[in-house]
């Protein structure tokens, strides 16, 4: 059907065209990424003399915590212990504390100053690691759980605030001009036109925070705001690796069963 | 030449799809294979090039026996059978010239493959069989920016690529519009007989298997039920196809989705 | 007409019916006992926690108003905590794809691969990334590789748990083709499997890279190095003004971070 004069017009050749057209910018970004990495490397500090000692170490680390012992199961209980009622107390404040912060936080039913005052707190409390704001709740209110509370109240007002902001932003207008039409103030509106909408969602975030701050209930005792974190902290300073491995086991247990519960109550309430 | 014997085709413990068929083709002849939804056509096809497993009976492709290869065996069996499939098939974040290199990489080495440097022979090739489609200009253009009827072409020259020696169409008009679909069955029909290649088309529109095939083969729950000229296909052979099930001459063309492929697709 | 007014009169209006709102109070009550449980039994001296609001003040009066001083030091420290950040997220690419490979349903060579990448994923996620900072820094020492270790070993897990995820998402179509061209299971992957999850790809060590940023910043408090080392330095000799500056610095660089992050989005996907 073709005729063959016609192939000979055909271009010979194909060169899969690259990812970035601009030669110039291709080579100069991988030229970029080798030299950063370079730099990177180069300019972190490695102890190598501490660093190669490090296997042998390994060897005995690892062969003092197994087999992981149960021996002092009364101390890891007392732990979690500390740990749930941290988890608990922080969710429950930290949700009922969020809501305020997200009304506030929510650019189409707060005045502008307050927003502002609102996204600050979101913002700052979502930049630091929980385990920093520990670390300055301990200094603060002294060792113990009370840090370990605060601080995940303020972690779970950051998470679940943000959210929750981004929710009210996204709700049905049309309720809550229903409300002002029927002359209905500021609260009254708050309470039954933009609450009603986002509770679905905040049920289902409080049980995901639950889950979250169990999580981080176990860190934030390593600065030694209370909970298991700092049970497991000691027996790494005293090199009771068996003690400490047994810890470990057991919290991927509880994080394990706590994901699992959390997803599956969150699969039937949605 | 393909023949085809006694295939038997069981899915669990359910009831056979396929019930021991028996099909021989010869020669550059187009075969269409005519049936409702369910009554093996695609089965019978992915049988032949071992994307299912047959139950039991013989397929021979000039000689060789598919039904036991395994490894590599299977995989250079299935270089010389083109497939063209329902849904394109295309890899669509890739050009259009790597999708019709693609049918090479049952010859091709992996580091030929992965750094896209095919020999020179099957660019050529590929450059031939898109120009003679009507696609040469997209080469790199990705695949998903092509319009159906150009999608499916790709699909039909990345098959050709493998210089098959049968080709299988699984109801390879089934996702385009009427007239881009008769485009296609021509463009099947011509390529046929300028590759000297036996081509076997899964097709649901009757009137188009009359037009564009040679021979029609009729299934019906996994059994042939009619094999013949287009000129022998009456009423009588549409009604023992059909019959009872739904009526086949309105339905110029069906939703992409079918209830399978979205069952398949949910429990997946 | 009199039935009819009998009838409006009886009907009761009610947000639920009987079962749902028993559900509802029995998971209130428990609710409240556990928190009750919680406050009773916790072990917390009460009259710290009616002055912990002076003492939250009085931390912060001290802290104002930040000090310049070591400034230079800081900058140092932020960039050493984003090489930890950098280089682990690069190292773990490495790490995690093939994890992902034998974790995802469709690719895994066997079961006992699966069960292999599902463990490897579970251990590294449930682990906390201070945690193996904790475990590393007693192997290898204090300093920048305890860190990095730290956030590759973390990063493994959420990596090649969500990378495995978008493997399992993939379309089954384009490998059903390239098996029917004789591809080997090599060719199938690199044709069919690894375009698709491209964006993905991205998107996830994006994310990560975010991340990661982030938990580098408290490795140093368990000698790990990076920015918190020398935070942990400022508390433990009560100089507050520069805690101040590092926790401004730590919010700057997250808010950097950021930024970049949404960058890269809009440019790369």
């Amino acid at each position: 059907m073709t005729p063959p004069d016609t192939q000979s017009s055909l271009p010979r050749t194909w060169k899969k065209p690259p990812f970035i057209a601009n030669p110039l910018l291709r080579y100069g970004l991988l030229i970029l990424a080798v030299a950063y990495l370079v730099w990177a490397f180069g300019s972190l500090p490695f102890n190598w003399a501490r660093i190669s000692e490090g296997l042998p170490r390994a060897a005995r680390i690892f062969s003092g915590g197994f087999p992981p012992s149960f021996e002092r199961f009364g101390l890891l209980l007392t732990g979690f212990k500390e740990s749930f009622q941290i988890a608990i107390l922080a969710t429950l404040l930290g949700v009922l504390l969020s809501i305020p912060f997200a009304v506030m936080a929510a650019r189409n039913i707060a005045p502008l100053p307050i927003y502002l005052i609102g996204r600050a707190v979101i913002i700052i409390s979502r930049s630091f690691h929980p385990v920093i704001v520990a670390i300055l709740f301990v200094a603060a209110v002294g060792f113990g759980p009370l840090a370990g509370i605060l601080t995940l109240t303020l972690y779970s007002i950051g998470f679940v605030g943000k959210l929750l902001a981004e929710e009210i932003e996204e709700i049905d207008w049309g309720q809550v001009e229903a409300m002002r039409a029927a002359g209905a103030g500021y609260l009254a509106t708050l309470f039954y036109a933009v609450f009603p909408q986002i509770l679905p969602r905040q049920v289902g975030l409080s049980m995901y925070q639950l889950d979250s701050n169990l999580r981080a209930s176990a860190v934030v005792g390593i600065v030694g705001a209370g909970g298991i974190g700092g049970t497991l902290m000691n027996a790494f300073g005293r090199y009771d690796y068996d003690f400490a491995f047994a810890i470990l086991l057991i919290i991927i247990a509880v994080i394990l069963l706590s994901e699992g519960i959390s997803g599956w109550v969150r699969k039937k309430i949605w | 030449m393909l023949e085809i014997n006694n295939l038997v085709k069981r899915y669990g413990h359910n009831e056979a799809v396929l019930k021991g068929l028996d099909l021989k083709v010869e020669g550059n002849c187009v075969v269409s294979i005519v049936g409702a939804s369910g009554a093996g056509k695609s089965t019978m096809l992915r049988c032949i090039n071992r994307l299912v497993e047959p139950t039991s009976g013989s397929i021979k492709l000039n000689g060789t026996e598919l039904v036991n290869l395994k490894g590599a065996e299977l995989r250079h069996a299935r270089r010389k059978i083109g497939m063209v499939f329902q849904g394109f098939n295309l890899l669509d974040r890739l050009t259009v010239m790597e999708n019709v290199l693609a049918g090479r990489l049952g010859y091709v080495n992996l580091y030929q493959a992965i750094s896209r440097r095919y020999p020179q022979a099957d660019i050529e090739r590929a450059f031939v069989l898109m120009e003679r489609v009507g696609i040469a200009h997209y080469a790199n253009k990705r695949a998903d920016a092509l319009s159906g009827g150009e999608r499916q072409r790709v699909g039909v020259v990345r098959a050709l690529m493998q210089e098959p020696e049968v080709l299988l169409a699984d109801e390879p008009t089934a996702s385009l519009d009427p007239r881009t679909s008769e485009q296609i069955m021509m463009l099947l029909q011509s390529l046929a007989s300028e590759l000297a290649l036996p081509v076997l088309i899964n097709i649901h529109n009757v009137a188009q298997a009359k037009t564009y095939t040679e021979r029609i083969v009729g299934l019906r729950h996994g059994k042939m039920i009619f094999d013949g000229v287009p000129s022998d296909f009456n009423k009588d052979a549409l009604d023992a196809i059909y019959g009872g099930i739904e009526a086949p001459d309105d339905s110029i063309t069906e939703p992409p989705n079918t209830s399978a492929e979205v069952a398949r697709h949910d429990s997946a | 007409m009199v039935d009819h007014a009998q009838q409006l009169a009886d009907r009761v209006w009610q947000r639920y019916d009987r079962k749902a709102r028993l559900l509802r109070y029995a998971v209130l009550l428990a609710t409240l006992m556990l928190v009750f449980w919680a406050v009773r039994d916790i072990d917390i001296f009460w009259p710290w926690v009616w002055d912990a609001p002076n003492q939250i003040s009085g931390l912060g009066a001290r802290m104002w108003p930040p000090s310049p001083a070591g400034l230079n030091n800081i900058f140092n420290a932020l960039l050493e905590t984003v090489h930890i950040a950098t280089l682990a997220t690069f190292l773990t690419i490495f790490l995690a794809l093939p994890v992902a490979y034998i974790a995802a349903q469709n690719t895994t060579p066997n079961r006992a691969y699966l069960w292999l990448g599902r463990f490897i994923l579970v251990a590294s996620r449930s682990v906390n990334t201070i945690i193996w900072a904790l475990l590393f820094v007693a192997i290898f020492g204090p300093g920048v590789l305890a860190g990095i270790l730290a956030i590759v070993f973390r990063s493994i897990g959420f990596i090649g748990k969500l990378m495995g995820e978008a493997i399992e998402e993939i379309d089954r179509k384009p490998v059903e083709a390239m098996e029917a061209t004789g591809a080997s299971k090599a060719k199938v992957i690199a044709y069919a499997i690894v375009p698709q999850v491209m964006p993905a790809f991205f998107a996830i060590i994006i994310l990560r890279w975010d991340i990661n940023i982030r938990e580098s910043t408290v490795l140093g408090l368990v000698g790990a190095g990076g920015i918190g080392v020398i935070l942990q330095g400022a508390i433990d000799t009560f100089a507050w003004p520069t805690v101040a500056t590092i926790l401004i610095a730590i919010i700057v660089l997250v808010l950097i971070g950021e930024a970049i992050t949404s960058l890269l989005r809009s440019k790369v996907l």
